[in-house]
């Protein structure tokens, strides 16, 4: 883990100029308001962390500052001067350069293509590449082919060589592997050191205070304080993040009466022999009813294939998936569905119609079979979709388009979707990526809450804690293979980070050799 | 620690008017049509009375129902540029089959080129994936061809207008089009489809992420397929209307209607690139581009004038419309 940063600036000793200097910053869309009054005053050679809950406009505010969407009020100064950034160019001239919760190179281009695109230098781009621990990039893969987690450390490189003024990450570290978040930490600290600024969005604690200076909070689309990092501000910080609702922020460990029983004897979901190309390499597990079961692996080791081929869409090679007893063959989501198997994809744009309604994308599954097609019974699914709404306590403020919602919002929509469809079963993938603390807790509740009414959720996860706070049991996978099982007991963060990385169990490892182990990269190798 | 609490600032006039529009966009709408007539009235003082307005309902209602064609494939993010020529074979089929044959027998035979049109339609974008631009162009011009060749083998029989049908094109009841007889079941149809009904909800949940539909367990195939057949079977349907009203069998008789009905439904609000419309819109849209060329017509300008001011006006029209409902 990182150590804590020595702060080098405290609020006492302020240089005279901010370098990036945002006041009154409003933002509505339609009735809602996104931003009311948010500020964020930068310092040269600071890492500036901008935190808030769910919905307080932190993403908002970001696309201001970049100039993606345009405000309603505020005024935004850089280096004293007033910058108006009505377009993201503007921004980029003006030296504030963001890498979004998305990757942003063009799918169907290589990376080559892609850096010419924005015009961003080569060579630099190369050494910053390896510089975040990638060291055999090939520029000319078509950035397609390219996995999600290594998509983001070239959207990184790519900011990086330009060296931007201002750089904004945003939620930079969500869903990278343990070695390239290391790494991409290392790099943003040494930005801060080289007299650069960085804007630093992220749920986690320990690398804020790991790397950050000073935090401006958000809450309900204001600026509610700007703090400085030392020990012990974490309470102080969630404080003001949650406002009037102020809750415990520890969330105990699961407690033992909340542990499902794990009961029938014909297990709801059994996987046995599974093939899928060269992704998926004779997997067999059982998921039983009111059990959750984790699965754990580093970026890329085919569990997206996985989940993928247990919700429908894609056909095995090989094995078979018995459902509840009975063999099954999935040749499309319906036939998964049909057998009360739901999918919940970690990226919401790929589950959500985002111009329309929160109501709509709940109900969505209602109309799909072509019985169904007829006139909705309005009043019936009212009552369905509100009650899902309620149990996931989702904000209804801007209901009516679920791009408006916040990305936690957004989350609980997709998981409503299943609770008012009833589905027996759950596949989530990492359903808490870049989402809040707040949030995060209220999904481990409902998982559990769900295994404890006997239904059964298999939950892969890119963070180690949630394991031990929801799943009973838990798989890893890699290189295609289950290479180990664990109780919940016995899956601390040692026994899975080892199993994980492909090393037998009760071997020693340190991290200096984990660092190198490239699992993505040996299994493409191997295939 | 710096503590921030300012007051937000207020917002301004023209601001909450934008947001007002922007979360009712028919009312602009609705302005430009009443402002479109009000020039009329003023260019031609009287012009303005019921004769008028029923004229302009009769020109409408087919531009509207084919524009209602349009807004269902556009909400898939789709078009179907085949209705003019789906349209023009039911009237033609129809004027020439009923001379020698039982009124509901040449029915038949007029809807079944749009049936099966609709059909390959629905397959070659829905199954196939051919993009829908290309495969109904593709279908309209290979109708045309057929049409033609059917055109030379009853040339000598002649042609018709079912006096129904001419009831229903050019009849005014009251002060009130007949033709309205027709269009406000199937306008209240559409409405009630795309709100109320599983389908109507698929369409636009294909049109704006089909992944997401797929994975709600949607058969996309299933919904292009009923989406192109009921398109081509309302184009056939406008196809008699409008032979009612025109009274002149052509082989091109309802051409210059597709591109006018595409038009209709983007200034009523509706993306072509899928997800976000509705038909109420489309009405007004209709409405507009009919009255616009009356507006044209009186002005008495040369043909290729008139069609440039109408381009431009097109354009004007919807990019300033997009501007007042999009809150970016």
């Amino acid at each position: 883990m990182l150590e804590p940063r020595t702060p080098v600036l405290t609020t006492n000793e302020l240089p005279k100029s901010p370098l990036l200097d945002a006041t009154g910053v409003a933002k509505n869309y339609g009735a809602v308001a996104a931003l009311r009054n948010a500020s964020l005053s930068v310092l040269p050679g600071e890492v500036h962390a901008l935190m808030g809950a769910n919905g307080a406009g932190k993403s908002t505010l970001v696309k201001i500052l970049t100039g993606a969407i345009n405000a309603d009020a505020g005024r935004i100064l850089i280096r004293g001067q007033l910058l108006d950034v009505r377009s993201p160019a503007a921004a980029r001239r003006a030296g504030l350069l963001p890498v979004y919760q998305e990757p942003s190179l063009i799918p169907d281009l290589d990376v080559l293509s892609n850096l010419r695109l924005t015009g961003t230098p080569v060579e630099p781009f190369r050494a910053w590449v390896r510089e975040l621990g990638i060291p055999n990039l090939d520029i000319r893969d078509t950035a397609r082919d390219i996995p999600l987690a290594i998509l983001r450390v070239l959207d990184l490189a790519r900011a990086l060589a330009v060296e931007p003024d201002v750089l904004l990450l945003d939620e930079m570290t969500a869903a990278l592997p343990a070695n390239l978040a290391e790494k991409v930490l290392e790099v943003v600290r040494r930005q801060g050191d080289a007299g650069r600024s960085v804007i630093f969005i992220s749920h986690r604690f320990v690398e804020i205070s790991a790397l950050c200076d000073r935090a401006t909070v958000l809450r309900d689309g204001s600026t509610v304080g700007v703090v400085d990092i030392e020990p012990g501000i974490e309470e102080k910080i969630v404080e003001m993040m949650l406002g009037t609702r102020i809750e415990k922020t520890r969330v105990a460990a699961r407690a033992a009466n909340d542990v499902a029983v794990v009961g029938g004897s014909r297990p709801r979901l059994s996987v046995r022999n599974l093939q899928l190309g060269t992704k998926l390499n004779d997997v067999s597990f059982d998921l039983a009813n009111g059990e959750v079961v984790g699965v754990f692996a580093l970026e890329g080791q085919g569990q997206d294939e996985l989940f993928a081929t247990l919700a429908g869409s894609i056909r095995p090679t090989g094995g078979t998936i018995d459902v509840d007893g009975a063999p099954v063959k999935f040749s499309h989501p319906s036939d998964a569905i049909q057998a009360g198997i739901a999918y919940v994809p970690g990226d919401r744009t790929e589950a959500l119609a985002m111009q329309r309604s929160v109501r709509e994308n709940i109900a969505l599954p209602f109309s799909a079979g072509l019985r169904k097609w007829g006139p909705i019974r309005m009043r019936r699914e009212q009552v369905v979709v509100s009650g899902a709404i309620g149990r996931l306590q989702i904000d209804t403020r801007a209901q009516g388009e679920v791009q408006r919602l916040s990305g936690g919002n957004q989350q609980k929509v997709t998981i409503a979707r299943w609770i008012a469809a009833n589905a027996r079963t759950i596949l989530c993938f990492d359903p808490t990526r870049g989402i809040d603390v707040g949030t995060k807790q209220e999904i481990y509740k409902l998982l559990r809450e769900l295994a404890g009414q006997g239904k059964s959720v298999l939950f892969y996860t890119s963070e180690m804690e949630e394991v031990q706070r929801v799943c009973d049991r838990v798989i890893v996978i890699f290189g295609g293979r289950v290479v180990d099982t664990f109780p919940v007991e016995e899956a601390d963060e040692p026994a899975l980070m080892r199993a994980a990385y492909g090393l037998p169990r009760g071997a020693r490892a340190d991290v200096g050799i984990l660092a190198d182990v490239r699992p993505a990269s040996d299994a493409e190798a191997a295939s | 620690m710096t503590d921030i609490a300012t007051m937000p600032q207020p917002v301004s006039f023209g601001r909450r008017i934008k947001r007002f529009m922007a979360d009712r966009p028919l009312i602009p709408l609705i302005i430009l049509l009443v402002i479109l007539v009000v020039i009329l009235q003023i260019l031609r003082p009287g012009i303005v009375n019921e004769r008028w307005l029923a004229n302009t309902a009769k020109f409408a209602i087919p531009l509207a129902i084919l524009a209602g064609c349009q807004t269902m494939t556009m909400l898939t993010g789709g078009i179907d540029l085949s209705v003019g020529t789906v349209a023009t074979m039911s009237a033609f089929i129809m004027a020439t089959q009923i001379v020698n044959q039982d009124p509901a027998v040449a029915f038949l035979l007029a809807m079944l080129p749009a049936v099966l049109i609709g059909l390959v339609n629905g397959i070659g974008v829905g199954v196939f994936r051919v993009h829908p631009l290309i495969m109904t162009l593709g279908t309209s011009l290979i109708g045309t061809g057929f049409l033609q060749v059917y055109q030379r083998t009853v040339i000598a029989s002649g042609a018709k207008i079912p006096d129904f049908l001419n009831w229903l094109g050019t009849g005014v009841t009251y002060g009130f089009p007949n033709a309205l007889l027709l269009f406000v079941p199937v306008a209240v149809l559409i409405v009630f489809m795309l709100n109320r009904t599983g389908f109507g909800r698929l369409l636009y949940a294909v049109g704006d992420n089909e992944r997401a539909a797929r994975l709600s367990g949607v058969r996309y195939w299933q919904v292009i397929v009923a989406l192109y057949v009921l398109s081509s079977l309302l184009a056939g349907i406008t196809g008699l209307l409008y032979i009612g009203l025109i009274k002149a069998p052509s082989l091109s008789l309802a051409e210059p209607l597709v591109l006018p009905s595409v038009a209709a439904a983007v200034i009523g609000g509706t993306s072509i690139f899928g997800g976000r419309g509705g038909y109420t819109g489309t009405i007004i849209g209709a409405l507009i581009l009919t009255v616009l060329t009356t507006l044209l017509t009186i002005l008495q300008m040369p043909e290729g004038g008139r069609r440039i001011l109408f381009g431009f006006i097109v354009l004007f029209v919807t990019a300033a419309y997009l501007r007042i409902v999009e809150d970016r």
